[in-house]
């Protein structure tokens, strides 16, 4: 009898933990703790593909078996974009060989990227002689798609190559032209045969199309129908890839959520999103944007807040690393987005690695180190009192 | 092929059974809970003789249910027929042994021999052994079979960072000799050994387990070289036994049809294990902790590192010994099992700050058998795992809850 109670119990037991057991799971962290996940709105389709992206993107690894290299920079797109977050010094990449806009002399030697990684057995690509080179850490990729669908026009309407409004701040959208198998958007504006580019550290990316096959080409290695050039030995070859993965990668960076801001309640944030403005910095991280049409609804006429304008601005002498991509002047650089800001240290080892190459360890050696058009509000900042100058860094990590 | 060798075997069970009474179907009272030293463990299984034949058959088996999630995502229950495994041994002849292990996974979707070899008894100090080898590194290389273990997983460090099970073609020595409490044994053999994939695979680390996949490794070495193993093994009946093995050899392509195609690039395993059981309170305790270290290109991502390191330990308590159910010799036992393990030990070159891309976990245990060789346990796991970037750590856990039997 007490054998059956026994037996009886434990049955009982084990069919409460199968009952319950997603109680004892760890918990889902906030959503506003994490950069990745699909933005709100997709349908079931969408959101098919979204997960092959995500697939694709975060647990697709490259060896020689499928493709890596034989000349890379990385292994996969996650192993820059832990999180889909910003990266680090040890995932950066350098570009070389391009001093103004007649475009790159180094090509001939494996510019503009350069390849500092190899399969073994091979020799990786150096630096020539000469050339010039910046180095770029992974930018986050959260919230590109609202990016993406911002028109041309509204790019150009915040342009003011000559300062006509006085305020020491310019800003130029990067014109170039478009590769081969890039689609111009139906609004594309167009001049002298070049069209506006936004995306990258230079504003030199025509889209997200563009991005993703150059990621897969320049930093992995693998060649795809779009880009069918091996980096080793300069000839075209067969697909890595296949464009539906590409297509897949390309979705699932355009639907990626917006970074959810945090802690915007609280008094000290208040503060700083104004002082923010106050001291000019919104002038270029634009606080607000909006899309124009985009194929996916939930996409289409958006409001966002990106904190960028998607423009070039001299950052003065200090971030110019003598190498420029596109249009751009060497000193140029597009107004990086500071949405996700402060969620970087969860992909970049905890720590933070701003600037263009990460060469800023805090947000305050962020400010410190603009120049040239954002000189005079770097310098207000320096004028603030410490309570001003702690309410704005709260504020910015809160984004 | 893996087809027709599941269906041989099928057939060659059903044939056996056909055409003996079952009478003659003698079982050896193995108690698998029992040590000699650890490298007895292909041994130490009951077997079944067939009437006066030379031949023995056993086997064993493991099926779980698991509820495990990371951070929130699930992929719910997951039932799972781990794997079946079947041995067959045969005493050919005076001082000649034949003992084999082939292994049925994911359905029979995977079919592995993971063990056959001939031994050839010279003397207690001297056996040749030749054929397929488990390598004897750490203890749970050659002592994996999951009847013996509380936890329905087998070690991460065992399995993710050490390649259990790992077995290679290949030639070697043997022995074992006593003295009142002491037993000392040892192990030495020369085999076919790893490949270019533990350093340029899908897990975007350096990975060991990845050459499993090379059945090639059966045929010949990828380097051309003979892989080292060696083991010594000290137990004595009051504290137990510890062992120290090493694997190693160049593990890469260098030569292709005679013309150098890259360096000689070598990996050394080093391994101590350990296993006793307190005579007081029963308490079983094992463990095993390996360092490896790989020879990788300064050129190669950072991804893949060139040392690793990770170990676990089991600590299991019978809490009750005697008739339950029915079952005579029955008993249930709580345990636990720490792991670790750090697949890419070293700073940034960048930065200078940890690699990360490592992992802990602890998995508390309650197991029921009702018979030595028959075990029924629910485990629960704890498990924090950071990335290469030492980002902030992963949480999993959840539940699983299994059987495993040898039959």
């Amino acid at each position: 009898m007490i054998k059956s109670k026994i037996t009886i119990l434990n049955l009982i037991l084990i069919g409460l933990i199968i009952g319950s057991c997603n109680d004892f799971l760890p918990l889902e962290p906030m959503e506003s703790e994490l950069l990745d996940g699909p933005m709100e709105g997709l349908n079931h389709a969408q959101t098919a593909q979204f997960i092959s992206g995500d697939v694709a993107f975060n647990d697709e690894l490259f060896h020689s078996g499928n493709g890596l290299g034989p000349l890379f920079v990385a292994t996969s797109c996650v192993s820059c974009h832990a999180g889909d977050g910003k990266g680090l010094p040890s995932t950066s990449l350098t570009r070389f060989g391009q001093v103004d806009s007649t475009g790159n002399k180094f090509l001939h030697l494996g510019g503009p990227q350069l390849q500092n990684r190899a399969l073994p057995g091979y020799t990786p690509e150096t630096i020539p002689e000469g050339a010039t080179y910046s180095v770029f850490t992974p930018p986050a990729v959260t919230g590109l798609g609202f990016l993406q669908y911002v028109t041309d026009a509204d790019i150009l309407a915040l342009a003011d190559p000559d300062d006509l409004d006085g305020d020491g701040i310019s800003g130029v959208p990067n014109w170039d032209y478009l590769r081969d198998f890039v689609i111009p958007s139906p609004d594309a504006i167009t001049k002298d045969r070049k069209y506006i580019h936004r995306f990258g550290k230079k504003a030199s990316v025509y889209d997200l199309l563009e991005q993703t096959v150059d990621a897969y080409n320049q930093d992995m290695g693998i060649t795809s129908l779009f880009d069918p050039i091996d980096t080793y030995s300069g000839l075209a070859v067969d697909p890595e890839i296949s464009k539906q993965t590409i297509r897949d990668v390309v979705f699932y960076l355009e639907t990626l959520k917006a970074p959810i801001p945090r802690n915007q309640e609280d008094p000290q944030v208040q503060n700083g999103k104004n002082i923010f403005s106050q001291i000019q910095c919104a002038s270029c991280h634009l606080p607000e944007m909006k899309t124009g049409y985009a194929p996916i609804e939930a996409l289409s006429y958006k409001t966002f807040h990106p904190y960028t304008d998607l423009l070039l601005h001299d950052m003065g002498t200090e971030l110019d690393d003598g190498y420029t991509e596109g249009g751009a002047l060497t000193s140029e650089w597009r107004t990086a987005p500071l949405w996700g800001l402060g969620l970087s240290p969860d992909s970049q080892g905890g720590k933070y690695y701003l600037m263009h190459d990460g060469r800023a360890r805090s947000i305050e050696e962020a400010i410190l180190l603009h120049g040239g058009e954002a000189e005079n509000s770097k310098n207000q900042y320096v004028g603030l009192g410490q309570s001003e100058k702690d309410d704005l860094i709260k504020f910015l990590e809160s984004l | 092929m893996k087809k027709v060798i599941f269906l041989f075997l099928l057939l060659l069970t059903v044939t056996v059974h056909a055409q003996i009474d079952a009478s003659l179907l003698q079982g050896t009272k193995k108690d698998s809970t029992l040590k000699g030293l650890n490298m007895d463990a292909v041994y130490d299984r009951p077997f079944l003789n067939l009437g006066k034949s030379p031949v023995s058959v056993g086997g064993y088996m493991e099926a779980n249910w698991q509820y495990i999630g990371t951070e929130g995502i699930t992929e719910g229950h997951e039932f799972q027929m781990r794997r079946m495994t079947l041995f067959i041994s045969s005493s050919i002849g005076k001082k000649l042994k034949f003992m084999s292990e082939i292994e049925f996974e994911e359905g029979g979707n995977e079919i592995v021999i993971e063990f056959a070899s001939l031994d050839v008894e010279f003397h207690p100090l001297i056996n040749l052994r030749g054929g397929i080898i488990m390598n004897p590194i750490g203890a749970f290389n050659q002592n994996h079979d999951g009847p013996k273990w509380e936890f329905t997983d087998r070690p991460i460090s065992a399995t993710q960072m050490l390649p259990a099970t790992w077995s290679t073609a290949g030639f070697g020595l043997f022995g074992k000799t006593y003295k009142k409490d002491w037993m000392l044994g040892y192990e030495f053999y020369l085999t076919g050994g790893f490949d270019n994939t533990i350093i340029d695979n899908d897990q975007n680390k350096t990975y060991l387990p990845a050459s499993k996949a090379n059945s090639a490794r059966f045929e010949e070495s990828a380097s051309g070289t003979a892989l080292t193993s060696a083991k010594i093994a000290v137990r004595n009946t009051n504290f137990g036994e510890i062992g120290l093995s090493f694997m190693g050899g160049i593990y890469n392509t260098f030569e292709d049809d005679g013309e150098e195609v890259d360096e000689k690039r070598r990996l050394n395993v080093f391994a101590v294990d350990y296993n006793h059981t307190l005579p007081k309170w029963k308490t079983f305790i094992t463990g095993e902790w390996a360092w490896i270290n790989v020879d990788i290109p300064n050129y190669y991502t950072q991804h893949y590192g060139n040392k690793q390191h990770g170990g676990f330990l089991d600590i299991v308590q019978p809490i009750i010994s005697k008739k339950m159910l029915g079952w005579e010799n029955a008993s249930l036992n709580l345990g636990c099992r720490l792991e670790y393990v750090d697949w890419n030990v070293g700073t940034f070159k960048e930065t200078g700050y940890n690699i990360g891309d490592h992992l802990w976990s602890v998995m508390p245990a309650i197991s029921f058998r009702p018979t030595q060789q028959t075990v029924f346990r629910l485990n629960y796991r704890i498990q924090q795992q950071s990335d290469v970037h030492d980002n902030p750590a992963e949480k999993t856990g959840g539940f699983s809850l299994g059987l495993s039997t040898y039959f």
